[in-house]
């Protein structure tokens, strides 16, 4: 088996959706490796709420493609067990908010699981969920919970931007002897952009230069990655030149490309979409103080989602979620 | 459903096919646990763990035997917080229990996990667990890895009636139901949780009856007798190797000792107490073995010597084995 890596030939331009893009990663791991299959609620005949498990089914079975109760906790339970049997379980949970009725079985048994064995057993599975607001979901259905999961060691957490990054990541999620947590946004499954086919792997803990740029870094993620790339864009026609950094896995994080190109700027803004309290983005940033003060010519800056729980309104969801105009602002500010 | 599944095993040997052999080899698995947890109360005592502290399992050492015996080396168990009796019985090394209590560098978790999870991937222990009912779906989900990748291995999940109040219980009898995975629920009432006596926190005295709601069958047996765990065990291990789906079992039990080294011993009715330690599952297999069998009781005494010389060799051993070095606590957090 070949397997093409970013790092080496890309293939010709494709054009696929980040559903897509998801589907064709389960479809290829699961013909790949007969232990892959694929549980949750809604996933089997109706293909999944976003469709990214449609046609699964036909292909490949009610044993590897099973329908669920509404029981969140046995179903996080169940992919923690067989996973420690060796079967290589890909649980979907409709929500990321829905994951806190199973945050137990991810928390205290699947992150701990090969710690208290002694390095005896592992955990291969992967939690796909996804979250984000902008979809008019209101505050049960449109979080971003991704800190919770980076606070614990023994998880790791990846949130793809792109149609190629989905698939890329998630595969190689899926080829990963540990728990990870995999949060898809809401607002990018019907994104369209170029896919390599075939077995395209991206590796966990390995961030991305969406763009690069000279005069400032912006460390953006999931749903604001488009969002802060728009704003570069918007800016270089002032001729400011901004460099956007996808981390893509928050756990582990790529540590090295995000200093790196704090070097080269000496000003950042980092932009998530969660709340900003002790936040992936207060972590960043935290990380940028610590390792790069000396670079930096301008404090850090961030830009997150507004402390309230995700209103309904549209006006009022707008005014929660970090905007283009607010990564812009931002930028203007660690410039001057 | 409910007791009147209990005739068909008693406790007497008549419907077991055990060669006096194997029944001597459950007895000496009794005894183990029983000196085991002794043994460990009184390192405790002396300061020797300078740790947590333990939950015993004295006086429920039949449920984990009879069930154990039922099951081959290759099937699964997910165990609790009250899980040295269950190591035990699926063939865990007694030393490295006892240095992992210690919290030293032989023991099963390495020094970092301690009494309540302990594991023992290599005799398909998948683990004690902190959690009351954390290792239910666990199991459930080693079920349905057996049943997808046809490994026809069958798994157990232990719990207290305590952790049948948990929510994922019913969630896990349930998805167990409908998918006919090969699980068998073993519920140990030991009348407390913690200091909380059953009757205030189950409306009805039996938890094998919630099985009759997701179409699982319930078994009330006497868990103070090692045979009829064992049969009704067979019984539910057969049914899930057939492909008939999960079975629940309710062990009636007493927890002789405290919850634990760290709480006091619950007040409890002293008639109560004097009714269930009367019924200690040791003396009573003895009994069988002597009136059925016609062990010798210099034959079991032979036993707990060679268990007790056993139980002191694994204490020296664990005793003697060095403590961590501080770089072993970041290994083994990922894979």
């Amino acid at each position: 088996m070949t397997e093409r890596t970013e790092a080496t030939d890309r293939a010709p331009p494709r054009q696929l959706t980040y559903a897509q893009a998801l589907r064709e990663a389960l479809v290829e791991e699961m013909e790949r490796d007969p232990r892959v299959f694929v549980l949750g609620q809604d996933i089997a005949s109706h293909g999944g709420i976003f469709k990214v498990t449609d046609g699964l089914l036909g292909r490949f079975g009610r044993d590897r493609v099973r329908d669920t109760p509404i029981s969140e906790s046995a179903i996080v339970g169940a992919a923690v067990g067989a996973a420690v049997v060796g079967a290589r379980p890909v649980v979907e949970i409709m929500f990321v908010d829905f994951l806190t009725l199973g945050m137990d079985q991810l928390v205290n048994q699947a992150a701990k699981i090969r710690y208290f064995s002694g390095g005896h057993a592992a955990v291969p599975m992967v939690v796909r969920t996804q979250g984000g607001a902008g979809g008019g979901f209101a505050a049960q259905h449109s979080q971003s919970l991704e800190s919770w999961f980076v606070h614990v060691p023994g998880l790791k957490v990846v949130m793809p931007a792109t149609p190629a990054d989905a698939k890329g990541l998630l595969k190689s999620a899926i080829r990963d002897d540990n728990p990870v947590i995999f949060i898809e946004h809401k607002m990018l499954y019907f994104t369209k952009g170029p896919v390599p086919e075939g077995d395209y792997l991206v590796p966990l803990g390995r961030a991305d230069v969406k763009r690069m740029g000279q005069d400032v870094t912006v460390v953006a993620t999931s749903g604001m990655v488009p969002r802060a790339l728009e704003a570069a864009e918007q800016l270089a026609a002032e001729d400011i030149d901004v460099e956007v950094i996808d981390p893509r896995t928050l756990l582990p994080l790529d540590t090295e490309t995000i200093l790196s190109s704090v070097h080269k700027t000496n000003r950042v803004v980092v932009v998530v979409e969660s709340v900003g309290r002790a936040g992936v983005g207060s972590d960043i940033s935290a990380l940028i103080s610590e390792e790069a003060f000396f670079d930096l010519d301008a404090p850090v800056c961030r830009v997150h989602g507004r402390f309230a729980p995700v209103p309904y309104n549209e006006r009022l969801e707008k005014a929660w979620m970090p905007s283009r105009e607010q990564i812009v602002d931002a930028i203007r500010r660690v410039l001057t | 459903m409910g007791r009147a599944a209990r005739p068909a095993i008693s406790g007497d040997k008549g419907r077991t096919n055990l060669s006096t052999a194997a029944l001597v080899s459950m007895y000496r698995t009794m005894y183990t646990i029983r000196r085991f947890e002794q043994r460990s109360l009184d390192l405790h005592k002396q300061g020797a763990f300078r740790r947590s502290g333990i939950h015993p399992y004295i006086g429920q050492e039949a449920v984990a035997v009879g069930v154990c015996a039922a099951l081959g080396p290759d099937d699964l168990i997910a165990s609790t917080h009250r899980g040295h009796g269950h190591a035990i019985a699926k063939g865990a090394d007694i030393g490295r229990m006892i240095a992992e209590l210690a919290g030293r560098r032989d023991g099963y978790c390495k020094g970092r996990g301690g009494s309540m999870h302990i594991a023992d991937f290599t005799r398909g222990n998948l683990g004690a667990n902190g959690i009351a009912a954390g290792g239910v779906p666990v199991a459930v989900g080693a079920a349905l890895a057996s049943q997808i990748l046809g490994t026809r291995k069958v798994a157990v999940t232990f719990f207290g009636e305590g952790a049948a109040n948990q929510g994922v219980f019913l969630e896990s009898l349930n998805l167990a139901s409908v998918w006919k995975l090969p699980v068998i629920f073993v519920c140990e009432n030991n009348l407390y949780a913690i200091s909380i006596p059953a009757a205030l926190t189950l409306p009805l005295p039996d938890v094998a009856i919630r099985g009759r709601g997701f179409g699982v069958p319930g078994i009330v047996v006497d868990g103070q007798q090692v045979l009829e765990v064992y049969g009704a065990a067979c019984m539910a291990v057969k049914r899930a190797r057939r492909g008939e789906g999960p079975t629940l079992i309710e062990c009636k039990t007493y927890r002789f000792e405290g919850h634990s080294t760290v709480s006091p011993v619950p007040r409890r009715p002293a008639e109560e107490v004097e009714a269930w330690t009367a019924r200690d599952p040791i003396r009573l297999f003895e009994q069988l073995l002597d009136a059925v069998e016609g062990v010798s009781t210099e034959a079991l005494t032979k036993v707990r010597e060679e268990v007790d010389l056993a139980v002191e060799a694994a204490v020296e051993f664990a005793l003697s084995s060095p403590e961590p070095e501080v770089e072993q606590l970041f290994e083994d957090i990922y894979a």
